[in-house]
């Protein structure tokens, strides 16, 4: 079962990739994009991890993939031309890819093991209830951290008030 | 049905629960169209539908049959792919969030070696944030369809209602934080269970103290629903139909059944956590196995349907009474007003919780 979702999950989520840099409509791209993230929430709760899958479509496809559309829709955004891109990017950037493949495929391969694998049906039929673990984490070990880090997202927020503030 | 493996058996019976969930659904869908009609007629002293059947009961079946009959129009300068996808996003989503409602009290059937609960399609533990989820991925069907049909009319719709919604669903979060808390889970069994200890005083409505969580969440689902006070997203005095103006025949039949199944999941996420769900109100008064096994199997579910039932005639009963808002006001009662108060529930009842504990 676990097999089968990733393996239908895991083309869904590299296919919508694929369309989100083929697309030449920024509409269609965004949209590609949310197929993409909404793949991975579906592959994070086939690990069990189902307060992150359910942030993941909260935070990304619900509030921050509505907010590009919604710029998109906003501005009105026509077809982009296509380019024959620089010559710089097929110099550098299709070796650079093909090494960083090769060099991830072969530490993943070779040291599989050391990774360590998780049993992932043991792990969703005993049911951990990994929400109490996530907030004990969140709200106890690593409190000042989470506190700081929402006080930087508070900094945020007033920059964007004082910025679209208009001038008295 | 000995021949039959766990998971075929699983596979079953949950097939047979999501067919039945899904056709009641509907037809809930099609009666409170004609629920909202006959009341509101009542309301504006007039009849409401009575021609077709008895008190115009099969008013339902009549509009299906002339929505399904009419020509469905397509815009020759839309987005055909968007344009014919907005509006099956919009009622997937609207359909799916009923998947974790749990209807009635636990029921367990045992087949084949595998015990299956059938008060519930899914009984997820982090139900509430699934609901959540589906819901802002709803938005998607509104903004699409706005701007794949290129008509500036649905365009504007589609954008008042997109700000609407992701503004109001802070507030709406928000507002069930301090039911969270309470509860200790987010699980809607444990969130139902919470409450059920003295029938209807230990609602979180009522002893639970969340009445200003309640207040919250009925103005945020107003909003989140589209419906008045806060349509304005389908403003007929000034965006001919919003978002839907250019779609006919079944895509509009799903938009409309997206905003009333929309409007059921509401009700029924409300009497969940605000209204003890399919517990009764009178607690242990009664004893829990009266009236046998199968009595106290449907019970629950007749008080289920009797609460989500009462707060959809809450809804039609405002739509009646309450003028629209103009957009600023709209959005400045959902930032300055609704935001604040639900963070101040939220820091009220945490700091009860601390005290009490």
């Amino acid at each position: 079962m676990q097999l089968a979702l990733f393996i239908i999950f895991g083309l869904l989520a590299v296919a919508g990739a694929i369309n989100f840099l083929l697309q030449r409509h920024p509409i269609n791209s965004a949209l590609s994009l949310v197929v993409v993230m909404m793949s991975l929430a579906v592959l994070y709760w086939s690990l069990g991890a189902e307060f992150l899958a359910a942030a993941q479509v909260i935070v990304y496809s619900g509030a921050i993939m509505v907010l590009f559309v919604f710029v998109v829709m906003l501005l009105n955004a026509g077809e982009e031309e296509r380019t024959h891109g620089s010559r710089a990017a097929y110099m550098a950037g299709v070796p650079g890819a093909a090494a960083i493949f090769c060099l991830l495929s072969f530490i993943f391969l070779s040291n599989g093991r050391a990774f360590g694998s998780t049993d992932l049906t043991n792990h969703l039929t005993n049911a951990v209830n990994n929400i109490a673990e996530i907030s004990q984490v969140l709200f106890r070990d690593l409190l000042l951290p989470f506190e700081v880090t929402s006080i930087l997202i508070l900094v945020a927020i007033l920059g964007a008030v004082v910025l679209a503030r208009k001038e008295q | 049905m000995s021949h039959l493996t766990e998971f075929q058996t699983f596979l079953l019976l949950s097939i047979l629960k999501i067919a039945v969930v899904l056709v009641i659904t509907l037809t809930a869908v099609a009666y409170t169209v004609l629920l909202e009609r006959k009341v509101l007629g009542r309301m504006q002293n007039r009849w409401g539908p009575s021609r077709v059947g008895p008190f115009g009961l099969l008013q339902p079946l009549a509009d299906g049959i002339k929505l399904f009959l009419k020509e469905d129009l397509m815009p020759l300068a839309s987005e055909k792919l968007l344009f014919i996808l907005a509006p099956i996003i919009a009622l997937t989503c609207a359909l799916i969030s009923i998947a974790v409602v749990p209807f009635g009290a636990i029921t367990r059937i045992t087949a084949n070696g595998i015990s299956v609960d059938m008060g519930t399609i899914a009984d997820i533990n982090i139900g509430l944030l699934v609901i959540l989820g589906i819901t802002s991925i709803g938005v998607y069907g509104i903004a699409l369809s706005g701007w794949s049909s290129n008509n500036k009319f649905a365009l504007l719709g589609s954008l008042r209602a997109t700000s609407q919604l992701i503004s109001y669903e802070l507030a709406l979060g928000l507002s069930l934080v301090g039911v969270v808390l309470r509860a200790g889970s987010l699980r809607l069994r444990d969130i139902v269970a919470s409450q059920s200890a003295h029938g209807a005083l230990s609602w979180n409505i009522f002893g639970g103290f969340q009445i200003v969580a309640f207040f919250i969440y009925l103005m945020a689902a107003y909003a989140e629903t589209n419906r008045a006070p806060f349509d304005l997203p389908e403003a007929e005095s000034e965006l001919v139909a919003g978002y839907h103006t250019e779609y006919s025949s079944m895509k509009f039949a799903m938009f409309f059944m997206a905003e009333y199944a929309n409007m059921i999941t509401v009700a029924c996420v409300a009497t969940l956590l605000f209204l003890g769900g399919p517990t009764s109100p009178l607690g242990n008064l009664l004893p829990t196995d009266f009236g046998g096994p199968i009595l106290s199997a449907i019970f629950p579910i007749l008080w289920f349907v009797a609460k989500v039932f009462a707060f959809l005639l809450l809804y039609i009963w405002v739509r009646g009474t309450v003028p629209r808002f103009r957009y600023d006001q709209l959005m400045a009662f959902g930032w300055k007003f609704l935001l604040p108060v639900a963070i101040l529930n939220i820091i009220a009842t945490s700091l009860v919780l601390a005290l009490k504990g």
